[in-house]
């Protein structure tokens, strides 16, 4: 899977409050979640999105809550995929269980520049920014993960697992 | 080598001799809790599939604590969803509005959460259990769909790091203190992915509900789950009360952990945690002059009943300050019983405080004490980022019982000694 976006950059430490406010948590449609992702430090950030965009982070990114509403609402505004320098590990299940690629590269925020256009390859995690044509490498996304992804999600996977 | 207590209850429940760090391995779930924010998104997942029915009805937990009594038309068509589930699936833990308690409080009052359980709860705060000798971790609503449809989870084994307290404690210092001092030193990702193990003299003497309280934080430092040894007092606890048998894990003397860490809470006092982060923290002699608005006591955090009862002792005669709010949460019906029967509530009412039934409520700024632009809060809740209470120009002070109950008085941020007679 390969995917060419414009960059988004945030800090570290980056909470499921501002990901998606609690306020919002009545609400189960993706798309009205949508509406408020990062509400908090980027106002009308859906709106400036375009689809396939990606996030680039500091470390830690979605931290606090287990609200599966924060990954679900960053999907739903059409983010392809995050990059940080480590998630809080209950966002990290979760973006794999609605299937959210994310990504861990220790070097990408510092040396991405916010706007960029970058091109993401999920199968070999190589990131290249397409001006300067600079190469990255994430970690590999563990082989169980990858298999999340192909199937769509944790619940798509386990649908084929009780089939068999 | 030997396992930690952490490893010990993964293996047993994989069916496994021995598990090691890093080890993915698919463990079976004696618990799996969902509430009116994480169940309805858990329920379209089994929805998405078409698979109605579940692994267990027995060792599911379904309880509206969040946005409940139902504070909107939305809130109550989550509420109203999951009680349907509930009854469609005869979930026998559910627990309606007149039973039920912040979730966290209630299941180790039920005897439902047990020592030497795998509990997973669609909350990232299950990490409480810990508390009491569980493995417990907080999962998304997929995860939660999944268990509760399975049975099974897979988790990653955590490596552990070891924290031991010695010393003494200081007057007006409980659990809430030591997680708070233990996150400001290791940072708010300090124990990522990570087990954080509490032993030493200092949490030995610790009751269950200042174990709780600090494992309830550990989700604030990162890490998958935090835990204590069960010992005497965890038996005591549950004598009476576990709904079910239950086995007792240690870990083994040459255990292996990534890091150790010590502390001499000799040298702990109060600590408040500043906006925006948990690891922000001071302690209360520098915290300096912070007029506040409100001050909430409650959460799954510091809404038991010996939280009630060293806010009492500090508000006992004492008047909350002009244009200062303090809303006590208790955190369960039975607390809220007990603490009615001590009288606490008389010297809540006297102080000028409001008594909420339990909720979730203000710690998630959902209702029941949310924060206009600008306004200022002491609160014993966990999480103090921005917009977490309200407005994302209202800022969140983070403390024990005691200091948020002289806060009140004070109509600003204090230590209990200012306001304590005698």
């Amino acid at each position: 899977m390969i995917f060419r976006g414009c960059v988004w950059k945030f800090g570290a430490d980056i909470d499921t409050d501002v990901i998606i406010p609690a306020r919002y948590l009545n609400l189960t449609d993706p798309w009205e979640l949508g509406q408020h992702c990062m509400e908090g430090a980027v106002p009308g950030f859906h709106k400036k999105v375009k689809r396939g965009d990606v996030i680039v982070a500091e470390k830690n990114f979605g931290c606090g809550s287990s609200r599966e509403h924060a990954p679900l609402a960053i999907k739903a505004i059409g983010i392809s995929c995050i990059i940080a320098k480590s998630f809080a590990r209950i966002f990290y299940r979760n973006a794999f269980n609605i299937g959210l690629p994310i990504l861990e590269c220790a070097t990408c925020s510092d040396q991405i520049d916010e706007g960029q256009e970058i091109e993401v390859n999920l199968n070999t995690g190589e990131i290249r920014d397409c001006l300067k044509g600079q190469l990255f490498r994430a970690k590999p996304i563990p082989p169980f993960m990858q298999e999340l992804i192909r199937d769509g999600g944790l619940m798509k996977h386990l649908a084929k697992q009780l089939r068999r | 080598m030997g396992m930690t207590i952490t490893e010990k209850i993964l293996a047993s429940h994989a069916g496994l001799e021995k598990v090691e760090a890093g080890d993915l391995v698919n463990v079976k779930i004696d618990i799996a809790l969902g509430n009116d924010i994480t169940l309805p998104l858990a329920i379209e997942e089994l929805e998405r599939i078409g698979i109605d029915r579940v692994y267990d009805r027995e060792k599911i937990v379904i309880i509206p604590d969040h946005f409940a009594p139902n504070k909107d038309i939305k809130s109550a068509e989550n509420c109203k969803r999951i009680k349907e589930f509930a009854k469609r699936h005869q979930i026998l833990h559910y627990y309606e509005v007149g039973e039920m308690g912040i979730e966290h409080a209630l299941l180790p009052e039920q005897g439902i959460v047990l020592p030497g359980d795998v509990v997973i709860g669609g909350d990232s705060h299950t990490c409480i259990y810990g508390g009491v000798g569980a493995f417990a971790t907080g999962v998304g609503s997929t995860d939660l769909a999944a268990a509760m449809l399975t049975g099974e989870l897979w988790f990653k084994v955590p490596e552990s790091t070891k924290f031991t307290y010695r010393g003494k404690l200081r007057k007006w210092v409980d659990g809430k203190d030591l997680i708070l001092y233990t996150i400001g030193d290791i940072g708010v990702d300090g124990a990522l992915y990570r087990a954080m193990e509490f032993t030493g003299e200092v949490v030995d003497q610790l009751s269950i509900s200042g174990r709780l309280t600090i494992a309830n934080m550990a989700i604030e430092a990162g890490a998958k789950n935090g835990i204590f040894q069960p010992d005497e007092m965890t038996e005591e606890y549950f004598r009476g009360r576990a709904s079910r048998p239950y086995r007792i894990f240690r870990s083994d003397p040459d255990a292996h952990y990534v890091e150790v860490k010590e502390y001499d809470t000799s040298q702990i006092e109060p600590q408040v945690a500043f906006p925006h982060l948990p690891s922000n923290t001071k302690p209360i002699s520098q915290v300096g002059d912070i007029p506040i608005d409100q001050v909430v006591i409650g959460s799954c955090t510091n809404g038991r009943l010996e939280d009630l009862r060293v806010a009492a002792q500090v508000l006992k005669g004492n008047k909350v300050a002009p244009y200062v709010r303090l809303i006590i949460i208790p955190a369960t019906q039975e607390i809220y019983r007990q603490a009615m029967r001590e009288g606490l509530f008389e010297i809540f009412l006297d102080a000028k405080a409001v008594i909420s039934t339990p909720t979730c409520g203000p710690c998630l700024g959902g209702h029941m004490g949310v924060l206009a632009k600008g306004e200022r809060a002491v609160a014993t809740t966990n999480r103090n980022f921005i917009g977490r209470m309200g407005h994302l120009e209202s800022e969140i002070y983070l403390s024990n019982p005691a200091v948020a109950a002289a806060s009140a008085v004070r109509g600003k941020i204090a230590a209990p000694e200012e306001v304590v007679k005698g």
